[in-house]
C-alpha cells in the first residue's frame, strides 16, 4: 500500500527514535546493570500502513508496543506521534493522546473484564473521552466487528475466543484511533479462527483508515498482514524491509534461520527445504553479547567486528534488495553474494562457552 | 556403556488375556472404537467417540485437531492417564496385541515408560520443580532397569547429550528454572527416551516453544526416535509440524475423526471441507502475498452432536439436509478414510453412491 519510508522523511504518523528501556537490576551484583528489554530501537508508521514486528519471546517486541503507548517506562529516545513527542507528555495531555494510539490485546478474555456487560466495555472508553456513548454507538460497533446487536447484553465468557478478541478490536476501535498497536493478536486462538481476525483487522483498516502497529512471533501472520516488516533480535531491530522484499530476500542470518525454522503446511516443501538450524537459546538481555547481538548464534559469524562491533541498521547494496530494506550485519552483503558460507555452530558456543577457536572459512571478507 | 536394549515385551503371563507378541507386520499400536465419556452429575459429555486408527512400528502418526477435538483426551485413554472415576472409556487399545484398557495397574506401570513413553506441552508442569533434572532422568532408569547411582548419571549425561544440551554433566544438577523452554523439554525428551520406547507419545511437545527453538526439538525428536527404530505419535494442532514429521495424518474434529490419510495425498488432496478449510484459512510463508484468507466460519464450540448429524455441518459451506440429519460414517477407500457426505474432492475410489 504505503512505500516504505526511509528514516529521514518526515511523514510518518508515528516516529520512534532511539528507543531505549532498560530496567534496573537491585541487589547483590546488580548495581549498574539492568535488563536491555529495548536497546535502540528506530521506528516509522506511515498513516494508514501497517508495520510488523516479528521476534521470539524476550526479543522486546512487546515492551517496545508498551512503550509507545508509555505503558512501560521508556528509559531513553522519543516516540513522535503525529508531531508530539508522547515521550514528554505528562497527565491529562497524554490521557487526550491515548484516544488516537489503542492497543488490542493477545488473551482476550484476561483484557477484557468478566465483571462488565459487552455494552459497558464498549462504552467505557467514549465516556473516558466525553463522547456520548449511546446504545445506536455500540450497536454500530458491534456490526463493525460482525457480532450482533445483542452481544451488548452479553457477558465476556459467554463467546468463544474468536468472538471475544472482535470485542477487544471494538473497544479498541471505539475512539476512532489513527493508530492500533496490537500485540499478538491472534497466537491465542484456534487455527480456523486466526484468519477471521486478521481479515476483520485488515477490513477495518480500510474502512477507518487505521496504522497498525501488529507485533507477533508468527512470521506467516505478520507476512500477511503487514506492508513493511521489522525484525526483533534482544532489543534491537536485525532488519527491515517491505514485507516483500523481506520474505523473498533475508539478508540478516537471524532472519534467514527464522524463515527457515517456520514449518510449512506442505510435505514437499517440507523435505525439499535446507534449513538453517539456529543453535542454542536467546542470550540473557541483561547481559547482551559484545558487537552484534547474534554473533553467538551466527552460523556466518566471522572473526573480524562481530564480536567487538555493534552493525548499524544500514541500507544495504544487494542486487534485488528493494530500497529501503535494512540490514543490521557488517557483512550482509557478503553472505548474499555467496563470498562467506555458514559453518557450523556447536551448542556450546551458543551457550556462549569458551570453545578452541575454530578455523573459519573466511572468503573475501571486507 | 551398555543399556538394555528393547527386544521384546515383557515375557511374563498377560493380564486379560491380550493376543501376546504381536507377528511381524502387525501394528503396534491399534485404537479400536475408543469411546471416552466423562460423566458428571447432571450430564456427560462424549470427548471422544469412534476413534480407531493404527501406529505401526517406527511409523510417525499425527493426529490434528483444535482445541476440544479430543486430540489429547485420546492420548491420555492410550496413557491410561485419565482419572477412573467419572469416566468411561470403551473400545480397544491394542499395544502389541495386548488390551491396554484390560492391564492392571500393576501391568501399566511396567509397560508406562518402558514401552510407551511421553512427552507433554508443558515441560514446567510436567518436571519436578524441586528435584534436580539428573536425579529425574535417573528416577526412570532405577525404576525400570535397576541401574546403580553412578551408572544412572552416566547415563543421564549421555542423554542430555544426546538431546543437544551443552555442558550435559554441569546440568544434570541443575533444577528445571535454571534451564530454558526449549532445553526442559530436552529434558522432558531424554526422560521419555531414557528406556528406548518402542512408542512414543508426543502432545504439543513444541508448541510453547519459540521457532527456532521449535525446529530444534523437533530435529532432536525425529532423529532420535528413527535412531531408536520407535514409533511415533504426534499430537498437534500446527498443520506445518505434520507436514514435516507424520507418515500418517488423522485429523479430528469434535471427538472423532474426520480424515484419515498418508501425509501426501492429503495436503495435495484434502477431503474433509474441515481440512480443506484448515489449509485454506492459514497464511503461508512459501505462497504469493496478498492471497486472501478463507476463514472457516464460527467456532469449533458451535457443534451439533455427531449421533444426529455431522457436527461440522454448521460451519460447512457444503453442507445440506443430509448433513445436518445424518450422521456420517467414516469410509475407508484407496489408504484413506473420510467422514464426509460431500467431499471437496473426489478420487474414483472415494465417490460412493450415499
Amino acid at each position: 500500500m504505503t512505500a516504505p519510508t526511509a528514516p529521514e522523511t518526515g511523514d510518518a504518523l508515528l516516529r520512534v527514535r532511539g528507543l531505549k528501556v532498560h530496567y534496573p537490576l537491585r541487589g547483590r551484583g546488580g548495581r549498574g546493570r539492568a535488563v536491555k528489554a529495548v536497546d535502540g530501537v528506530d521506528l516509522d508508521v506511515p498513516a494508514g500502513s501497517t508495520l510488523g514486528i516479528v521476534g521470539e519471546s524476550g526479543c522486546g517486541k512487546s515492551t517496545l508496543g508498551r512503550a509507545i503507548l508509555r505503558l512501560a517506562p521508556v528509559t531513553e529516545g522519543t516516540v513522535e506521534f503525529d508531531g508530539t513527542d508522547l515521550a514528554s507528555l505528562r497527565g491529562e495531555e497524554l490521557r487526550r493522546h491515548r484516544r488516537d494510539l489503542q492497543m488490542v490485546f493477545q488473551d482476550p478474555l484476561a483484557s477484557l473484564n468478566p465483571r462488565q456487560s459487552v455494552e459497558t466495555i464498549l462504552s467505557e472508553p467514549l465516556r473516558a473521552h466525553g463522547l456520548p456513548a449511546s446504545t445506536e454507538r455500540v450497536a454500530a460497533l458491534l456490526e463493525q466487528v460482525g457480532l450482533p446487536r445483542s452481544a451488548a447484553r452479553k457477558y465476556p465468557h459467554e463467546f468463544s475466543g474468536g468472538q471475544r478478541q472482535r470485542i477487544g478490536i471494538a473497544r479498541a476501535v471505539a475512539l476512532e484511533p489513527r493508530l492500533v498497536i496490537a500485540d499478538e493478536p491472534v497466537s491465542a486462538l484456534d487455527v480456523s479462527i486466526q484468519a477471521q481476525v486478521l481479515n476483520l483487522l485488515e477490513d477495518l483498516q480500510e474502512a477507518l483508515g487505521l496504522a497498525y502497529l501488529v507485533i507477533a512471533h508468527d512470521l506467516a501472520v505478520v507476512r500477511h498482514v503487514s506492508d513493511e516488516v521489522a525484525v526483533m533480535y534482544l532489543g534491537g531491530v536485525v532488519e527491515q524491509a517491505a514485507s516483500d522484499d523481506l520474505y523473498d530476500l533475508p539478508l540478516h542470518p537471524y532472519t534467514r534461520g527464522l524463515m527457515s525454522a517456520v514449518p510449512v503446511p506442505d510435505p514437499d516443501v517440507e523435505d525439499g527445504r535446507r534449513r538453517l538450524l539456529l543453535q542454542g537459546d536467546l542470550p540473557s538481555p541483561a547481559d547482551p553479547p559484545s558487537g552484534c547481538r547474534f554473533h553467538t548464534r551466527c552460523p556466518f559469524r566471522q572473526e573480524t567486528r562481530c564480536d567487538t562491533d555493534r552493525p548499524e541498521l544500514r541500507l544495504v547494496d544487494v542486487t534485488g534488495a528493494g530500497a529501503g530494506h535494512r540490514v543490521a550485519c557488517h557483512f550482509a552483503e557478503d553472505i548474499e553474494a555467496g563470498r562467506i558460507t555458514p559453518h557450523e555452530v556447536t551448542p556450546e558456543e551458543a551457550a556462549g562457552e569458551p570453545t578452541d577457536p575454530a578455523p573459519d572459512p573466511v572468503g573475501a571478507a571486507g | 556403556m551398555a543399556v538394555p536394549t528393547t527386544t521384546s515385551p515383557t515375557p511374563e503371563p498377560v493380564p486379560g488375556g491380550g493376543a501376546g507378541p504381536a507377528t511381524p507386520g502387525a501394528p503396534l499400536l491399534e485404537v479400536r472404537d475408543l469411546r471416552v465419556r466423562f460423566t458428571g452429575r447432571d450430564r456427560a459429555v462424549t470427548a471422544v467417540d469412534e476413534v480407531s486408527f493404527t501406529v505401526s512400528p517406527g511409523q510417525n502418526v499425527g493426529l490434528v485437531g483444535e482445541s476440544g477435538s479430543g486430540k489429547s483426551v485420546t492420548s491420555m485413554a492410550v496413557m491410561g492417564l485419565l482419572p477412573r472415576r467419572g469416566v468411561e472409556v470403551s473400545g480397544q487399545i491394542l499395544f502389541d496385541g495386548e488390551d491396554l484398557l484390560l492391564a492392571d495397574r500393576k501391568r501399566l506401570d511396567r509397560l508406562r515408560g518402558r514401552e510407551v513413553a511421553m512427552v507433554f506441552q508443558d515441560p514446567m508442569t510436567s518436571l519436578n520443580p524441586v528435584v534436580p533434572v539428573g536425579t529425574q532422568i535417573g528416577e526412570v532408569l532405577q525404576r525400570h532397569f535397576g541401574m546403580r547411582r553412578k551408572e544412572r548419571r552416566e547415563r543421564a549425561a549421555e542423554l542430555l547429550a544426546k538431546v543437544g544440551i551443552p555442558d550435559p554433566r554441569r546440568r544434570l544438577d541443575d533444577h528445571p528454572h535454571q534451564l530454558s523452554g526449549g532445553m526442559r523439554q530436552r529434558v522432558l525428551i531424554a526422560i521419555a527416551l531414557a528406556c528406548e520406547p518402542r512408542l512414543l507419545i508426543a502432545d504439543e511437545p513444541t508448541t510453547a516453544l519459540d521457532v527456532t527453538i521449535q525446529a530444534q526439538v523437533l530435529d532432536v525428536l525425529a532423529e532420535l526416535v528413527d535412531e531408536a527404530g520407535a514409533a511415533l505419535l504426534l499430537i498437534t494442532h500446527d498443520l506445518g509440524v505434520v507436514a514435516g514429521v507424520c507418515d500418517e495424518v488423522n485429523v479430528m474434529y469434535a471427538g472423532r475423526i474426520v480424515e484419515q490419510a498418508p501425509r501426501r495425498p492429503l495436503f495435495r488432496s484434502p477431503a474433509h471441507p474441515y481440512t480443506g478449510g484448515l489449509l485454506a484459512s492459514i497464511p503461508r510463508l512459501d505462497t504469493p502475498r496478498g492471497r486472501p484468507l478463507t476463514p472457516i466460519p464460527g467456532s469449533p464450540t458451535q457443534t451439533v452432536p455427531w449421533t444426529d448429524a455431522c457436527a461440522f455441518s454448521p460451519r460447512c459451506a457444503h453442507a445440506d439436509d443430509t448433513c445436518r440429519t445424518t450422521s456420517p460414517r467414516l469410509e475407508h477407500a484407496d489408504g484413506r478414510g473420510l467422514r464426509c457426505f460431500h467431499p471437496l474432492t473426489t478420487p474414483a475410489a472415494l465417490t460412493k453412491e450415499l
